[in-house]
Order: C-alpha cells, then structure tokens, then sequence
C-alpha cells in the first residue's frame, strides 16, 4: 500500500446540475399542483435546498412561494413521516 | 382604469350540504360581481382530503375563482370569508403574466391533462438522463 494519494478513478464524474423549469421551459409553478411540488420535498415535507434540486435561484424561490400557499391550503402537508 | 386578475381559492367545511355549498358558493360570486368585478373562470374541486387537520375536520370542498376587479374588491371579498364561518381557509393571489397564461391554458384543459404531460414528460427524460 502506497502512502502517495492515488489519484482515484471515478466512473462516472460528477454531472452538471441543471435547472429543470429552464431546460423544460416552464414559466409558471402552480401551487394548486401539489403532486408536482412533492419532487422538491423530502419526505417530510421539508423544501429541498437548491443544491440538490439544482434548480436556478429564481425557481427556487417561485417553487418554495408555491408550496407555501399549497400548505396553507392543506394541499400539502406542514410537517409529514414518510410522505414518499 | 387597469384591474388586476385575481385568483382565490377557499375551503369550506365538510359538513354542509350540496345545496348549502352552491348557495355558500354564490353569495360569494355575488360579493364579487356586486362589487363590479367580473368573473373569468371558476372551478369547484369538490370533496378533498386535506393533508393536514383544519378545525377537525380532514377533508373540505374547495373552489377557485378567477376574475378581474379592483384591489379594494380583495380586501371586501377577504372580510366576508372571515365573517363567515363555512369558510375553513382561502388564498387570493395576485396573477402575473406567466400566471395568467397558465391559467389560461389550465381553463382550456390544457394543463393537468395534455399540456402538464409532456412538461412531466419531459422531467421524466430528465430524470431518465440523470440515470443514463
């Protein structure tokens, strides 16, 4: 075993993350769709940061402002156990 | 003079009947066209479930209006949902453009059914692509 750092060989480098509503060009989230807002919640029902949706940062905000309001509807829950 | 498009959607409580509901539904209508706005698209989900309890209650019937009024007429139509006590939550939200033509497209049918499909779809290849 060598004390040198080899370097390691990765198969599959690291993907460039991509914003989904500007790749599928979708100009508007609605917040009346809560099964399309379950893809950016843990299953908790937590909003998922930005680094692992990789959504841009005006997205971002436009889906977290949605599932605010779909929670205030009870379209989505507060606070969930195994909500996927 | 410019209005502003609004879209509000409301729960109201479980225990009423169908005829207390549609009755519920217009004095509602009527607070907005009285007070000269004009509706441009309405929508009755019916019975849902709620995802969390509200006043003890776990499910509710919802309904969407969409119109064209003044800013006062919110604040008028918000009073009146206070007031009354069928009405378990609303949430008036104001439309912007892209808001308007999605809703547009979601009156037709488009979205939810076609239009929501190949968006979905394309989030499918998405992830597909992930994968790949």
């Amino acid at each position: 075993m060598s004390l040198v750092n080899d370097p390691v060989d990765r198969k599959d480098t690291a993907r460039k993350k991509y914003c989904r509503f500007k790749k599928a060009g979708i100009k508007f989230v609605d917040y009346k769709d809560p099964n399309f807002l379950l893809k950016f919640v843990n299953e908790q029902g937590k909003i998922l940061p930005r680094r692992l949706t990789g959504n841009s940062l005006k997205f971002q905000r436009k889906v977290s402002v949605a599932i605010k309001r779909a929670r205030h509807l009870a379209l989505l829950p507060f606070v969930a156990d195994g909500l996927k | 003079m410019f209005q502003n498009q609004y879209e509000t959607v409301f729960i109201l409580t479980p225990v009423l009947s169908d005829t207390q509901i549609k009755e519920a539904v217009e004095k509602f209508k009527k607070t907005l066209t009285d007070n000269g706005a004009e509706l441009v698209h309405e929508e009755h989900w019916g019975l849902r479930k709620l995802a969390y309890t509200i006043q003890h209650k776990n499910t509710g019937y919802y309904q969407l209006f969409q119109y064209k009024a003044d800013a006062k007429i919110v604040a008028t139509l918000e009073t009146d949902f206070k007031r009354d006590e069928r009405v378990m939550r609303y949430l008036t939200t104001k439309l912007d453009k892209y808001a308007l033509d999605y809703s547009d497209r979601r009156s037709k049918g488009l979205i939810g059914k076609k239009s929501s499909e190949p968006a979905k779809a394309d989030k499918a290849e998405a992830t597909t692509e992930e994968n790949a």
